[in-house]
């Protein structure tokens, strides 16, 4: 089996390259596929912890971190959609109604 | 999972999650993202999770991602042209991407989590185990995610719809609507 430090550097990798595309990109789409690398960097965190202390939590919750990943997907991107209907841009920099 | 189909497919995973980021037409990126979901999902399998893996890849892969296609094509996104950013962003955006990695890392190797290897029961990862966690010890939660779900679904279309506007009707159509609003308040008051 793989060693736990192994699994666990993949998933730090993936995470961080998660956060880098939050912060770096500016276009509201990709920075959420960002979003959603970093929640499955996490989702695999779970697994392989899960799987060497023999337990099915981490995959029980794997599942409901999947489940809560689509529900946000729909409606984030219903938000994306009614904001670029109404704005004409998906750039972030581009939407600073509420900035102070 | 042999060691080096490990290194193989994780480095052939940071790349793609990479591309996610770099890439400048949109497209490019989702097409990296689901790459490297289907690499994560063969992780999965290769962690004994088989159900959670193929539930990746049929829900993440297919479902969530061709929504993703579909905004992408309903917005006309094209490929962004020019400096995509500001540099000092993008230096400090790396920079602190770096440090948390280092810190992830330097968190997760420490002795104090090394984990005991248990041996793994029989029919672990099996769809029977999943769903006895999942009906018996989670029920509450996995009636809490459908009420979840449900909202997403109905806040979804009405952020998503598009209101008609009253001022681009016709007068005689505000008229003839007003009519059958009065027509049906006085039906139901009535029954």
């Amino acid at each position: 089996m793989i060693p736990l430090t192994y699994m666990m550097s993949l998933s730090t990798i993936i995470f961080a390259i998660g956060v880098a595309g939050v912060i770096i990109r500016r276009n509201i789409l990709v920075m959420y596929m960002s979003i959603e690398l970093m929640l499955n960097a996490v989702n695999l965190a779970f697994i392989a912890l899960g799987n060497r202390l023999g337990s099915m939590d981490g995959q029980v919750i794997a599942f409901f971190v999947m489940t809560v990943a689509a529900a946000e997907a729909a409606v984030g991107l219903a938000i994306i959609i009614s904001t670029f209907r109404n704005r004409e841009t998906v750039h972030a920099d581009e939407l600073t109604l509420m900035r102070w | 999972m042999p060691p080096f189909l490990y290194l193989f497919l994780g480095a052939l995973a940071i790349v793609s999650a990479l591309g996610v980021v770099v890439q400048r037409n949109p497209i490019h990126s989702l097409l990296s993202l689901i790459s490297t979901l289907l690499i994560i999902a063969i992780f999965f399998i290769g962690e004994d999770a088989v159900v959670v893996g193929f539930l990746q890849i049929i829900v993440y892969a297919g479902a969530i991602m061709v929504l993703f296609l579909f905004v992408i094509w309903l917005l006309n996104l094209q490929a962004e042209i020019g400096p995509t950013g500001h540099v000092v962003l993008k230096v400090f955006g790396s920079l602190a991407a770096a440090a948390l990695a280092t810190e992830l890392f330097l968190f997760l190797s420490a002795p104090h989590l090394e984990v005991k290897m248990v041996r793994e029961p029989s029919g672990y990862g099996s769809l029977a185990s999943l769903a006895g966690k999942l009906f018996n010890e989670y029920l509450v939660a996995f009636e809490v995610t459908s009420v979840l779900l449900l909202a997403a679904v109905v806040g979804a279309v009405a952020l998503a719809r598009r209101i008609p506007d009253e001022v681009e009707l016709g007068a005689s159509d505000v008229r003839a609507a007003t009519a059958m609003r009065a027509a049906d308040a006085a039906r139901r008051v009535q029954g």
